[in-house]
This record gives structure tokens, sequence and C-alpha cells, in this order.
């Protein structure tokens, strides 16, 4: 394939313009010396459309994709409505980039206005950025942001917060002096007693989760209270969905929310693109990391948008920057904006209850089988945690025979969880098939 | 225009929800839940899809306009690439299948897609290894500065300095930052590339790693780029190639055989993947074989059966820094368009992409100043220094393009050239596009000359005129 418009005749003319003579494209890289020409460039001839399309979805049938997912653990199967899609492919959005002049781009950066009211408002607080690459990332840049604001280096996290987002901090700053504790969950709970005995006044901020990994709920308020008085901030990630029902960051009084926003329109993709979302108090946005877009007016008093308070951003600030963060995740913080706006302000409430009420449904089915526990230390969502009578892996193997995801071994992040499941149920899942895998279970743990 | 909030209204619904076919669940323990549901729009789905359609007739896009955006090489972006990421066998594929037990068996199809695009990065790039892991050009360049911290670990040395030239990208001083190194900047010589005086003044021990774009920011190649990675090597420290320009040089030169350590591509930069208004994109990163232990997990390998599996043990790894494989979909694309090029494509990207650039150069040559007269590769900066004192400004340049329905260049970047517009047409456009662009720009130079003070009122076709940035960064009206 080809995306060159430029004839034969053209180049040879422009190459004239340039004073190239000969007609030999080589000499626009007679700069580059002889020695360091490439010492192989063996690819394989280019394809068709066509046959290149036969290759991918043969390579496509090698993935199982029929599958019914009772699989969560941070990342959602949501039914994505059809005007959604159509209205990401329009090229005038998926076509343009960053929004840096401002009148060619009044529909992204407008979009983007709309997205940060949409996450304020969902999530209860004051200012939101214009979106970061995934949840992970985002609670990374939270972090910082709490470190940067209180001139403190020490980071609790509880330790209901998702286990690979835990590894991505550690990761990341392992290179600076950060000191780090974990507090393992109580009863399901975040551990007042424990945050207690760590809090001090060298904490930058305490992590939290809700729901959290194992899918408990909780009310942070008590914990948020706690930090302000110690002079530390609060970050919760939170997943998106559930804030249909459940009470928001703003309401504990958390000072930074984030979160994966893949649940808002994003299909699971084998991983990304995502989106992490990240709001906040008012009066800490100067130390928040990435684009924000502000509402302005002309020399005529129109209404208009624009990337502002740049002077925090890497192309201005260089190695004095906030972050280092360059593009946001725009076109997937478009996808959020028009799913919220498609679900709507019922609709959402809607969706977590139905998410609720049919992971509680499938929660009474489960328990009823012999050697199967729900744990029920706390209120749960849509993602709950069940304890088999052996190995979680065993059963997710066998399960799988049967074309059924039974959820996420809990074992592989936390040591004696071997015997753990964590099942999640979205409102694509029906009645029929939570009884199939109900079914299913009993059969594989019994017969 | 109106925002979407404004025309919600109560029992307005865009989608039906999948019917609830179970018993409700009892209620939450209040404490637990929000007292309002939040203020998203209500709308029916014809209001939804109005609203949107209105807004992106209010964008410049490649489709619709020529986008000659230096540095960030806005090509043209195939439409198959887009079908490809939408089939089902791959959208809806859950990133934690292959880490359920023989989950890899699950994925194989996708796992392959990841190999594949990494062994043809590999021999572009003239590198090793390659992770896809990072999901911009930025988070790329992150990983890469913590591959060089844990390389310097390893030998048990803790440096203090990274080593950037005065034209590089913003994001490499801070992504080097927030890592936890220092920067030194180097000062650009006469001829337009990193001073080797001052670099060799710079380099000593403590020197972690030097971060170099080849060709850089203003389009030109450095010749003498082998004798800086020697030097470099010679003083211990690793050379980090950042990839934003590599669609100048696919097919005449990779960074592998330049002497570069470790590089970052970025996917929607070269490979025809979209930038969306500013991400998702994606910035693969790879190394040479000796840096490959330090690589972030997981690694797709390859068994002696041919099966593809997760590889989660390697002990020197510097962790995760994704969740999981990196922006899949966005990699797909990518390989996707590798395959339908081929090698010979992709030489062809490179040669059209500097000829166009040359081709714009040398017609504008005569009306504006350009501070480097080098041949430059997929891009060049030129200066309205000359206009300027006329009054006319690089940014009036730029707003006087969109009534001409031409999307700005890059202006005011590099910060090493005063009244920078930094021009990349790409490989995509035609000869006919180019000329227009030239006499917009001849036209525009004139205008400086006669009438300066038309300039202050454009953009006067865009729906809205010139925004007071500083009123935006003082109300702080961030959300409605």
């Amino acid at each position: 394939m080809n995306y060159i418009p430029n004839a034969e005749g053209d180049v040879k003319e422009m190459l004239g313009a340039i004073g190239i003579g000969t007609g030999d494209m080589e000499e626009l890289f007679r700069i580059i010396p002889p020695a360091l020409r490439p010492l192989s460039f063996n690819l394989p001839p280019g394809s068709s459309e066509f046959d290149v399309e036969k290759y991918l979805r043969g390579l496509g049938r090698k993935n199982l994709t029929e599958l019914v997912y009772f699989i969560g653990g941070g990342f959602y199967d949501h039914y994505i409505p059809a005007a959604l899609d159509a209205i990401v492919s329009r090229s005038e959005f998926y076509t343009a980039y960053t929004p840096y002049q401002p009148e060619a781009s009044q529909g992204t950066l407008q979009a983007i206005y709309e997205y940060q009211s949409c996450i304020c408002r969902l999530t209860g607080m004051e200012a939101a950025n214009a979106s970061l690459y995934d949840g992970g990332t985002a609670l990374y840049e939270a972090a910082m942001m709490a470190i940067r604001i209180t001139g403190r280096n020490k980071i609790i996290m509880d330790g209901g917060v998702n286990p690979i987002y835990r590894k991505m901090m550690y990761s990341y700053t392992s290179n600076l002096s950060i000191d780090f504790s974990e507090i393992p969950v109580s009863h399901g709970q975040s551990d007042r007693g424990m945050i207690d005995e760590y809090l001090d006044d060298s904490t930058a901020a305490v992590i939290l989760q809700n729901p959290n990994f194992f899918g408990a709920i909780d009310d942070h308020s008590d914990i948020s209270e706690k930090c302000h008085k110690a002079g530390a901030l609060v970050i919760e990630s939170v997943y998106p969905v559930s804030l249909g029902l459940l009470k928001t960051p703003g309401e504990m009084d958390a000072d930074i929310a984030v979160g994966e926003g893949q649940s808002l329109g994003m299909p699971l993709s084998f991983g990304g693109p995502y989106l992490g979302f990240m709001a906040a108090r008012k009066k800490f946005v100067r130390k928040m990391p990435g684009r924000i877009a502000g509402a302005t007016t002309d020399g005529k008093g129109r209404v208009g948008y624009v990337l502002t308070l740049q002077t925090r951003e890497q192309h201005i600030r260089r190695e004095k920057a906030t972050s280092n963060i360059c593009s946001n995740q725009a076109l997937c913080a478009l996808r959020a904006l028009v799913y919220m706006s498609l679900i709507g302000k019922q609709g959402f409430v809607e969706l977590a209850r139905i998410c609720r009420d049919k992971a509680e449904y499938a929660g009474q089915k489960l328990g009823k089988i012999k050697g199967v526990e729900v744990k029920r230390s706390a209120p749960t969502f849509n993602e709950f945690t069940l304890k088999l009578p052996g190995s979680a892996d065993k059963v997710i193997g066998k399960l799988l025979d049967k074309g059924i995801v039974a959820g996420f071994p809990l074992g592989r992040y936390y040591a004696d969880m071997e015997d753990y499941l964590l099942v999640a149920v979205t409102e694509k899942r029906t009645e029929r098939e939570i009884t199939m895998f109900a079914d299913a279970l009993e059969e594989a743990l019994w017969s | 225009m109106e925002l979407i909030f404004r025309r919600s209204g109560p029992g307005k619904e865009g989608v039906r929800l999948p019917a609830r076919d179970c018993p409700p669940a009892g209620a939450i323990d209040p404490r637990y839940t929000r007292t309002e549901a939040a203020e998203l729009p209500g709308l029916s789905e014809p209001e939804v899809v109005r609203h949107f359609t209105r807004l992106s007739r209010m964008n410049f896009g490649v489709d619709s306009h020529f986008y000659p955006l230096g540095s960030c090489t806005m090509k043209y972006n195939p439409k198959f690439l887009e079908k490809i990421a939408n089939l089902e066998c791959f959208a809806s594929l859950h990133p934690l299948q292959p880490q359920l037990v023989k989950g890899a068996t699950l994925t194989q199809g996708a796992l392959e897609v990841i190999n594949g695009l990494e062994r043809a990065l590999c021999e572009i790039s003239g590198m090793d290894e390659f992770t896809t892991h990072p999901m911009a050009g930025a988070h790329g360049e992150l990983t890469g500065v913590m591959l060089i911290a844990a390389y310097h670990k390893s030998k048990g040395e803790r440096r203090k300095y990274i080593l950037i030239p005065d034209s590089g990208h913003g994001t490499n001083p801070a992504s080097a930052a927030i890592a936890g190194y220092e920067v030194r900047s180097i000062t650009t010589d006469e001829n337009g590339v990193m001073d080797i005086a001052e670099f060799e003044k710079a380099l000593d021990r403590e020197a972690a790693g030097v971060m170099l774009t080849c060709p850089n920011t203003l389009g030109i190649f450095n010749p003498r780029i082998k004798e800086i990675a020697d030097m470099a090597h010679e003083a211990g420290a690793l050379m980090y190639y950042d990839g934003a320009n590599l669609n100048a040089i696919m097919g005449k030169a990779r960074p592998g055989d330049l002497g570069f350590d470790i590089v970052h591509l970025n996917i929607h930069k070269t490979f025809g993947t979209p930038h969306g208004g500013g991400g998702p994109g994606a910035g693969p990163v790879g190394v040479k074989e000796y840096l490959a232990p330090f690589l972030p997990v997981s690694r797709v390998i390859k068994g002696t059966d041919g099966a593809f599996a997760l590889d989660y043990d390697r002990p020197f790894s510097i962790g995760y820094i994704a969740p999981f494989y990196g922006n899949f979909a966005v990699l797909l694309k990518a390989y996707v368009y590798i395959l339908l090029l081929g090698g010979e494509g992709l030489r062809r990207v490179s040669e059209h992409a500097v000829l166009n650039a040359n081709y714009l150069k040398s017609r504008l040559e005569h009306h504006y100043d350009i501070p480097y007269a080098e041949n430059c590769m997929h891009e060049f900066v030129i200066s309205a220094a000359r206009q300027a004192e006329r009054g006319v400004h690089a940014i009036d340049i730029a707003k006087a393009l969109i009534d001409r329905g031409i999307h700005p260049p890059t202006v005011y970047f590099p910060l090493n050239v005063k009244e920078a517009i930094m021009i990349e047409p790409t490989e995509t456009e035609s000869r006919e596009t180019l000329d227009r662009f030239i006499d917009v720009m001849i036209e525009l130079a004139g205008l400086a000359e006669k009438d300066p003070a038309a300039f202050r009122e454009f953009p006067k076709t865009a729906p809205v005129g010139r925004l007071d940035e500083v009123k935006a960064a003082r109300d702080m009206d961030l959300c409605a």
C-alpha cells in the first residue's frame, strides 16, 4: 500500500526545484555518511488490505473471545452504545492533534471542558484535568502531586489499592527518596488503627481505593478527617461506574480523586488505550499534571476554550514542569464524555443499580454451592470475593473449557489467597449466564 | 457553542440499558451512598449526536486540512487501521485473560501481534529488544531514563546528570527530572546541531545519559552523531534516541547503528495511527541486548514450540510501567501499517517526507529567514524575525493561516530560534497542497510588508477570534 500522492513527474520537478538535477532521491540523504547507513533493513514486502486482513483475522481466531466474562479487577466488560463509535469515528476528532491553536480546535477543547465538567460532577470534586494515560499512572501522578503540595515524602497505601497500581507506583519512584508504607485491609475495609499508627507529620498522602480491589465498599470520611489534622492529603482511587450509587471522593472530603476510565465506553482491547482521570480541590490545580482546558472569551466577548495554566507544563517549564506528560488521552476522554452523555444522569444511576443487583444475585447463587463462601465482612458493589474449597486456578481452568471466565485468582497478587476468586458482574451478564456459571462451578468442584 | 448540559432535561434518555432480569437487591447502607445523582447530561441520542457532530466541525483535522505541525508528523491515517483495531476478536479481549491458568493459550493472536510488532520495530530501528508498554512518547522517555538508572545501579553507580541539547523537546528534560536526574542543557552550534565542545565539557563521570533527537528539531541530521555516541560511551554514559523524528530516516539510517543504546518511537507520528486530538498514542522503547534484562514486566516470549507466553519473572526489570502491554489497539494499528507498507514502502515514506520538506524550504527561503541553511530532513524551521520587525510575529502568521484553511505549523519551538515556525509537511501531502501553502506563505510575507496591522484581526473565519489566555489562567473556569 502507498499513501504518497506525488506522481513521478512531480518528484522530478520538485527535486529540480531543490537543486537536485539527477532526479535521484538518494541525494536528499547525502548528509548521512556511508558508514552510518543501515546494517540491515530486512522487512517483508508490503501487502494489500485484503491480504493483511486475512492474516490478522487468522491471528484473531487464535484469541478466544466468545467468553462470558466474570472477570474485572479494575477493568470491566460494559456495553458500548453504537452512537459512541459513530461519534468518535468522525475524523475531525480523531485526525486532529493537541489543540495548540485554539481557534482551529474548539471542537476538541469544548469536549475536554465538558469532559472535565462531567468528571467533577461524577466525583464531587472541583477541578479535573484533560486525562492521563491510565488509572495506574494517574495514581502515581496523584502521589507526586501530593508530595509537591505538602513538601513531605511519606506515602501510606491501603492494601486494597489495585496491586498492579501499587507495583507501578514502586517502579516509578524507585530512584526517588519516598517512604512507602502498605496497610493490609482489615475485615475487608481500610484498617483505621494501622493507618493512624503510620500517619505522622511527614506523611504527604494516604492512598485509598473505593470499592477496594476485593470489591468492598467503604466510607473514608473519618480517615480524611484524621489525615487533614495531620496535614496529609487523601487520594481516592475510584471505579467511575460505581459512582452512580456510591459516596463520592468529594463527599468523603478527599483531596485528589483518580481512577481508570476504561469502563466509561472504552473497549477492553487487551489493555488499552484507556484513560486515567484526575480531579482535585481547585486550590491544588496549579500543582496538577497534564493538560487542562479552561473557558475564556475572544475580543468580541464570545466564549471559547483554551489549554490553560500551561506554565506548569514541560513544553514551557522543561525540567521544572509538574510532570513530563505531553499528550493526554484526548480521544478516550471524548469517548468517556460521549458515554456519560448517552447514558445520562438517570441512566448512570440505573446502570450502577443493575450492575449491583446482578452481582448480588450472582453472590447469592454462588454462595449456595457447597464449600463456597461469599466474603461479606463489608458491603460490595459489583465485584466480590469468593472463598473456594480449593485452588482458584483449578476452577478457572475448568470453567474456561466451558467458555466462562470465572474471575481473577487473588493468589496471583496476595500471599495465602490461592483459594480466593474475585468475581465481577456487569449489566451485560444475564440471569441465564449467572445460573450457567453457578452450575458450572458446582460441577467443577463436586463432580 | 452551547454546552451539552444546557440542553439536558429530565426524562430524556440516550440509551436503553440491558434488561434487569434478576430481582433487585436490598438498598446499600446510606452512609456508603451519594446523596444526589451526578448532574450528567440528560439527552436523547439524536441530540447527543448532533451536539458532537457540530463540535467536530469546529476542528481542523488531517482529513480536512493541511496540518504541517512540526515535530508532530501529522500524516494521513489509513482507514484500514481503524477497521482492524475494531475487530471484535481484538477489541473485546480482557487484558487479565493471559494471566489466568492456560490464559496465554487463549490470547495467542494478540501476543503474536505484540511479538510481530516488536520484531519489526527492532529491524526498523536497529535495536535488539523492544517493549510495547509505554503509552505515549513522553512515557517512553520516562521508561528510557528509568532504564538508564537501572543500568548504572547494576554497576553500583549512581550518576547525577542527563545531557540534553537546548533544541530538544520539552519532554526530554521533564522526563529526566521526574526520574530523579538533574539536567545539563547543551547549546546549539552555528550548524544547528549540538555544540560538540560544549558537550565535551559537560560530559563527565557523573553523566548518566545523553538524550538526542536525530534529525533534531531543526530537521538537521548530525553527521558526527557516531562520534558523539563514542564519546558518551567512553565516559560511561548511555545514548538515548528520541524517536519523534524517525519519519525522516526509515531505511536510510537506524538509531541502533548510529550508536544509540535506547530509543523510543512515537507510533502515532511515524506509523500512521491517528493523533486523536492529543492521544492516545504509543511510545514503545527499544534497547540493545545488554539492557534487555531491565525492560519492564511482562515480556512476550516465544517458546520452542512456537507458542507465545508472558514472562513475569524478570529479576532485573524496572518493574511495571503500565498495567498491561501498552496501548494495544494503537500498537495493532502500527503493525497493520508496517504490514501494508513493507520495508520498501517505509523507505519511500521517508524519501517523500524529506522531499516535501526540502521542496517547501527551497521555495520559502527567499521570503522568510532560514536560521540554518543546511539541507533539512523531514522538517525545517523558518523564522519570522524579518516580519517581526514590521510587527508581525510568528503567532500572527499562524492565525492568518487558519483563515486560509491551513492548520498552523508549530510556533515558538524550538526555543533556540527567535520567532520560530517549524514546518513538517509529511509524505502524504500532494505537490498541489504544498504549492498552495507556499503561495499563502508568500502572500502573508507580502502582507506583512504592506499592511502589518491587518494581521491583528486574524483569524476572522474561525468560530472564535483570538482568545484571552491571560483571562483563562486568571479566572480558572475549568468546569461547568
